[in-house]
């Protein structure tokens, strides 16, 4: 090994540093104030007392409330990934396999939805389900039913909400990583014998997985920190944790309690980061978009 | 120290440079130096902001939304606009807990001045927060035509001094379908048409607020409200009810459109929210249920505030015309004492107008009663109403 490359290479760390500053100024330096939060003591409304203390973390390992919002958290984002890989697959595919020749045209229609504001995308869904909503006003007038069909304050609301925000992400990571496919690699095998279906199957959507699991885990991390889409279409029994931070926070002015939980959805939501690393590996994010 | 302007500077290094005092290559490099840092220190912006200011002051006020913003921006904000110069910019809160966290997250009310501010607990917290300032009456002379029993309630809190003047009150009673719900029936089972099992899935409850929840579980309960003893059987009916329930609605806005758009039939409602629908045309009916919760709202002003503008805003508010059309527009009797200030007979017929001033026919949370059980119930409140 020559002399030059045992030097040590500053330049990567150059080019980084701007990035890691910023992470450590706006992610890992709040991270830390909210973690040291979580060990004070909240004596009354909006009024905290600086401690060490574990009483909070000891709330959150042993209160079963807060073990059920986080199953259903869980629950709730497992769903929404799974629906938004299924549905927004095929319109990906789509885009990337089209030859119509403005495909900009589908990619703008793509990420138009995201020039309107993510709280007015999520209640137009009730002049879409509710009672007095576009499709009731369908069936009634197809006379399909004579009273409106109850759509709206349920999880079906808000697993659709859910997959109509985080869909694009979804489409637009497995778009690219099908862009990135070679697309000779289909025809080839279908010299060779293969069926569509085949062909499909066993060269297309195993080289598109990386796109499909970047976009997995995007959507798997904003649904897990979302709280205001149950908020406006779920009922009373359609909460996640993000909700129980609003109301530790908001509603209840306890920022120790409400640090202990913030803290807690990281550590979550990075455990999920860390198994997608342990069994995609993180190079796999790159390679969705190369 | 004597501020003198650009102007004038630069008038006297070109009489320097006339005297000879100057050579015309210091006069021109300096004249250079000055624009250049006129140019980094913003000349340009420090002469629209003062003519920002003098175009007047910009007050921030945070209120409940709907047909109450509107209706304190077109008979209020509008017309005060028009004739002082200074500027009110509205907005729109969740609730006053949103606003003190933001205010205790940035660690001053920069951007917030005047709340429409809920009821004597909140003016409480708000006081003993830190956040509440001296209004000097003198400079609001129509709070003499404020009825004394609305304004007695926040002097006990702060003797001697005001930080907010009482500006209107209402109830939060019973609204219901009449499609669905007679008048008969809702009468007979009063706070219990809430827990009504034929109606799963019809009713509606708000959920923004423990204390309104615990008040109707004590009616349901048969417990006086301001003086709860048994607060497992309260919990139990709001159980009773939130099993029942379709939708816990977070603001007067949401009310209207889950009543309005027969989401739900029943729910307990603020008055003037069902006397706007009422207006509008929608067959929904309000009652009162026997020790049905009233309130009263205030416009608090936070500390840091401009005092002077912010004292002539709540004059004029005040004013009868002003108070009077803001009453109508909003459905919610002002606080104006009727006996001293003629109302119109559209305030008369509001629902909740009490006609002696006295306020003795409506039935308040007593704060004292209730501030200790803030934290704890809070807490069980937000279990309760996800399913704890």
């Amino acid at each position: 090994m020559s002399d030059t490359a045992k030097e040590f290479d500053r330049r990567p760390w150059v080019l980084l540093a701007p990035s890691l500053l910023a992470i450590t100024v706006l992610v890992v330096i709040p991270m830390s104030f909210i973690l040291v939060y979580s060990f004070y003591e909240n004596i009354d409304l909006a009024v905290d007392r600086v401690a060490f203390q574990l009483g909070n973390w000891q709330e959150l390992l042993t209160d079963g409330y807060y073990h059920i919002a986080i199953w259903k958290t869980l629950r709730l984002s497992v769903i929404v990934t799974v629906l938004s890989a299924v549905l927004g697959y095929i319109p990906a595919y789509f885009i990337a396999m089209t030859k119509f020749r403005h495909k900009w045209l589908l990619l703008l229609l793509l990420i138009l939805p995201f020039w309107v504001s993510f709280i007015i995308r999520t209640l137009s869904w009730i002049h879409i389900l509710g009672n007095k909503g576009a499709l009731n006003g369908l069936f009634m007038w197809l006379g399909l039913t004579e009273q409106p069909i109850p759509m709206m304050f349920n999880e079906f609301a808000v697993i659709l909400g859910f997959v109509h925000v985080f869909l694009p992400y979804m489409i637009l990571n497995v778009y690219v990583s099908l862009e990135g496919i070679d697309a000779n690699l289909e025809p080839a095998a279908r010299t060779l014998g293969a069926t569509p279906w085949q062909a499909f199957r066993e060269v297309t959507l195993p080289l598109s997985t990386p796109g499909l699991a970047a976009g997995g885990l995007l959507v798997f991390v904003l649904t897990g920190g979302s709280y205001v889409t149950p908020l406006i279409l779920g009922g009373p029994n359609d909460f996640m944790f993000g909700n129980l931070i609003y109301d530790a926070v908001v509603s209840e002015l306890n920022w120790p309690m409400g640090a202990t939980l913030s803290f807690t959805l990281l550590v979550l939501l990075g455990l999920v980061v860390v198994l997608y690393s342990r069994f995609m590996g993180m190079n796999q994010l790159s390679k969705a978009f190369s | 120290m004597k501020k003198i302007d650009s102007t004038k500077r630069y008038e006297m290094l070109r009489e320097r440079m006339g005297n000879g005092d100057i050579d015309r290559r210091s006069f021109m490099g300096l004249l250079g130096a000055a624009g250049i840092t006129a140019g980094l220190t913003g000349g340009i912006m420090s002469t629209m902001a003062t003519q920002a200011r003098a175009a007047g002051t910009s007050l921030n006020f945070e209120g409940w939304g709907g047909v109450v913003s509107e209706a304190l921006r077109e008979h209020a904000f509008n017309p005060y606009e028009a004739a002082t110069g200074n500027t009110v910019v509205d907005a729109t809160f969740g609730g006053e807990k949103e606003v003190l966290t933001k205010v205790k997250a940035a660690g001053n009310t920069d951007g917030h001045n005047i709340l429409h501010s809920s009821g004597v607990s909140w003016y409480k917290r708000w006081v003993d927060a830190g956040y509440g300032v001296s209004l000097n009456e003198a400079n609001i002379p129509n709070l003499a035509n404020v009825m004394t029993s609305i304004i007695d309630p926040f002097r006990a809190i702060t003797p001697g001094s005001l930080s907010a003047v009482p500006y209107d009150y209402g109830t939060t009673g019973i609204a219901y379908n009449t499609k669905y719900v007679s008048k008969e029936e809702a009468e007979a089972l009063g706070a219990n048409l809430l827990l009504k099992k034929e109606l799963k899935g019809k009713i509606g409850g708000w959920g923004g607020d423990w204390a309104n929840r615990a008040w109707y579980g004590a009616l349901q309960s048969g417990q006086d409200p301001n003086d709860i003893q048994d607060w497992d059987a309260i919990w139990g009916k709001a159980r009773e009810h939130r099993d029942l329930v379709l939708k816990y609605w977070g603001s007067g806005a949401e009310l209207m459109d889950l009543l309005a758009k027969e989401e739900i039939y029943v729910t307990e409602a603020w008055s003037g929210r069902v006397a706007a629908l009422q207006a509008q045309g929608h067959p929904i009916a309000y009652l009162d249920p026997k020790n049905g919760l009233a309130w009263m709202e205030s416009m608090f002003v936070l500390k840091g505030s401009p005092m002077a503008e912010s004292e002539e805003l709540l004059n004029f508010m005040l004013d009868p015309a002003t108070a009077i059309a803001v009453a109508e527009g909003q459905k919610y009797p002002s606080s104006l004492d009727p006996t001293k200030v003629p109302m119109t007979d559209m305030v008369k017929g509001l629902p909740a107008f009490d006609p002696t001033g006295k306020l003795e026919s409506l039935v308040f949370r007593d704060p004292v009663k209730w501030a200790p059980y803030e934290k704890e119930q809070t807490k069980q409140w937000n279990r309760v109403s996800k399913g704890g």
